[in-house]
């Protein structure tokens, strides 16, 4: 017993700031590697080569078509975060007063397409929405169109499919939310008269704001970078930000550019999360497998 | 209360109305892809639904194809390292983060969560840049230290969950009992969190397995991953055999989920 080093306390309790150090090491070489230097890199590109310049980020404004990817980029987002609140919130109000096996299997229902992978869903909607696709044979066979229409590369395909990868990550933190709503009190502003309408905007819709606001973050957030869907359901016309900085990499070899849009995305993001005042909460995401 | 007994028999119509919102909700977010599922039995060149036959003919052009084969082979192997590793260093910088006295805690904390708030095409250009000039596209190893970043967030959460839970009494006890701080970790820490580890390892395996943004950039034409194997085919020519992958990417997908809701359940009994 007396063999144990000073720096490990009795009880397991706190190791030394050393030990703590040696063992956070292995995590901090990943982290440089994998996180720390590649950002910096891709940052240092944007603003010092060849010497330094705030050109490409000028770039980003100055130019009409790379703002209008901005603009566009924005509104997708917007419009995705609203429709998902919208579909989101009567699930998650579902899914808080519901119990056993029901509750399993709502819970299976947005937990599948969660960890389904995003190319799966996005093909999926490719084969829905093509032009000899479901959606049009549909249709047709209904009358309620002749020719087959093109769906895809359309912004509205694009917002339907973000939207539909991305309603997990609505749900779950609504849930969060709205599970942790005592029944006692909608209990109570019933008995003392309110009507259901009532019951929800006085009660239930300020106490679940927690949840609204960390869920229309994690879409939005998602969604201003989201690469996959956007890249395969919409054409050259819906282009957006991840796209665009695809494009600069890939075809244009552009690197100062490409990361002077990262670095644009990188400043929304980072206000955005510093203007809601939370870090994500990832913790509701694990917690619910 | 006999009010609220009343109520409580008979839901509100508005209830009704959420409830059945919410139903369609749940079938627009699972019919997309179960879809996919008995198309990619259908005997025709291109997908319809209903399909007109049943064939294993997609399936059995997924097992022939080199190309695919090699991309699942690379995929697998790089989870399961990744898997290992993030689990591995999630794990010591967990206990760092629980039961040590860090310095700068809080920016371990926030290098911790950065993965996730840094969008995908950001840290995937970034480390092309990188890795492209260290050599290390297309490489095991490059693979790997990116998946191994991106999951490090949901490791860490998964694991820092199950020490909270665990009764550090015990292992105080077996200190106390002569144990050496190893052996304390070793014999009665470890099998404690271990299940939390597990699936820990779990969401490590299907965050990389999974991952399409970084393996599209930091693949190259000797070693693509399974996704950029997969949005090369869906960019370019669609063939059912994308379905059949599909469908058996989902059943993995459940599969794993139904596992991963086992070993929750283990680890809250105990």
């Amino acid at each position: 017993m007396s063999a144990r080093p000073a720096s490990f306390r009795l009880g397991g309790r706190s190791y030394s700031p050393a030990a703590s150090l040696l063992l956070a090491l292995p995590f901090l070489a990943m982290i440089v590697l994998a996180f720390l230097l590649p950002l910096a890199m891709l940052l240092h590109e944007s603003l010092f080569v060849p010497s330094f310049s705030l050109a490409n980020y000028e770039k980003v404004f100055d130019q009409a078509v790379y703002l209008r990817v901005m603009g566009r980029t924005l509104r997708i987002s917007a419009f995705v975060t609203v429709i998902t609140l919208l579909l989101a919130y009567p699930l998650a109000a579902l899914m808080a007063r519901t119990r056993g096996l029901l509750l399993a299997i709502l819970l299976l229902a947005v937990l599948l397409p969660l960890w389904t992978s995003v190319l799966v869903r996005t093909y999926a909607w490719l084969v829905l929405l093509q032009r000899n696709g479901v959606l049009n044979d549909i249709l047709s066979g209904l009358h309620i169109i002749a020719t087959p229409t093109q769906f895809l590369r359309t912004e509205g395909a694009v917002v339907l499919a973000m939207s539909h990868v991305l309603l997990p990550f609505m749900v779950l933190p609504l849930y969060a939310a709205l599970r942790s709503i005592p029944d006692d009190y909608v209990r109570a502003a019933q008995m003392l008269g309110a009507g259901s309408f009532s019951v929800f905007r006085h009660v239930v819709l300020p106490l679940s704001l927690p949840g609204i606001s960390s869920g229309c973050l994690m879409v939005f957030l998602l969604a201003i970078g989201f690469f996959v869907t956007p890249a395969l359901i919409g054409g050259p016309q819906q282009m957006m930000l991840a796209t665009l900085v695809q494009q600069q990499v890939t075809e244009m070899l552009d690197w100062p550019f490409a990361g002077a849009l990262v670095g644009v995305l990188l400043l929304v993001v980072l206000a955005l999360v510093l203007a809601f005042n939370r870090v994500v909460r990832l913790d509701r995401f694990v917690g619910q497998v | 209360m006999s009010g609220t007994a009343t109520r409580r028999a008979r839901p509100a119509a508005s209830t009704l109305v959420v409830s059945a919102i919410a139903y369609g909700v749940t079938v627009f977010l699972l019919l997309p892809t179960i879809l996919i599922v008995p198309m990619s039995f259908g005997p025709d060149q291109y997908l319809r639904f209903p399909p007109n036959g049943f064939t294993l003919r997609w399936y059995a052009a997924y097992f022939a194809d080199s190309d695919w084969i090699g991309a699942t082979l690379f995929s697998v192997r790089i989870a399961i390292l990744t898997a290992v590793a993030a689990t591995l260093i999630g794990t010591l910088v967990s206990i760092a983060l629980v039961r040590g006295r860090l310095p700068l805690k809080r920016v371990f904390e926030l290098l911790v969560v950065g993965p996730v708030i840094v969008p995908n095409i950001a840290l995937a250009i970034a480390m092309f840049l990188v890795f492209d000039r260290l050599r290390l596209t297309g490489t095991t190893f490059g693979f790997v230290a990116a998946h191994t970043a991106l999951a490090m967030p949901f490791v860490v959460f998964t694991i820092l969950a199950s020490l909270y839970r665990f009764d550090s009494d015990l292992e105080r006890a077996a200190l106390s009992c002569g144990a050496n701080p190893l052996q304390a970790f070793a014999l009665v820490t470890l099998p404690q969190i271990a299940p939390g580890i597990v699936s820990a390892a779990l969401f490590a395996f299907i965050i990389s397995f999974d991952e399409p943004v970084i393996s599209f950039f930091i693949s190259n034409l000797d070693n693509r991953s399974l996704p950029r194997k997969m949005f090369e085919d869906i960019d370019y020519n669609i063939s059912p055999t994308l379905a059949a992958v599909a469908t058996m990417l989902t059943v993995l997908t459940l599969l794993t989920l139904i596992l991963g809701h086992f070993l929750k359940r283990r680890s809250s009994r105990r």
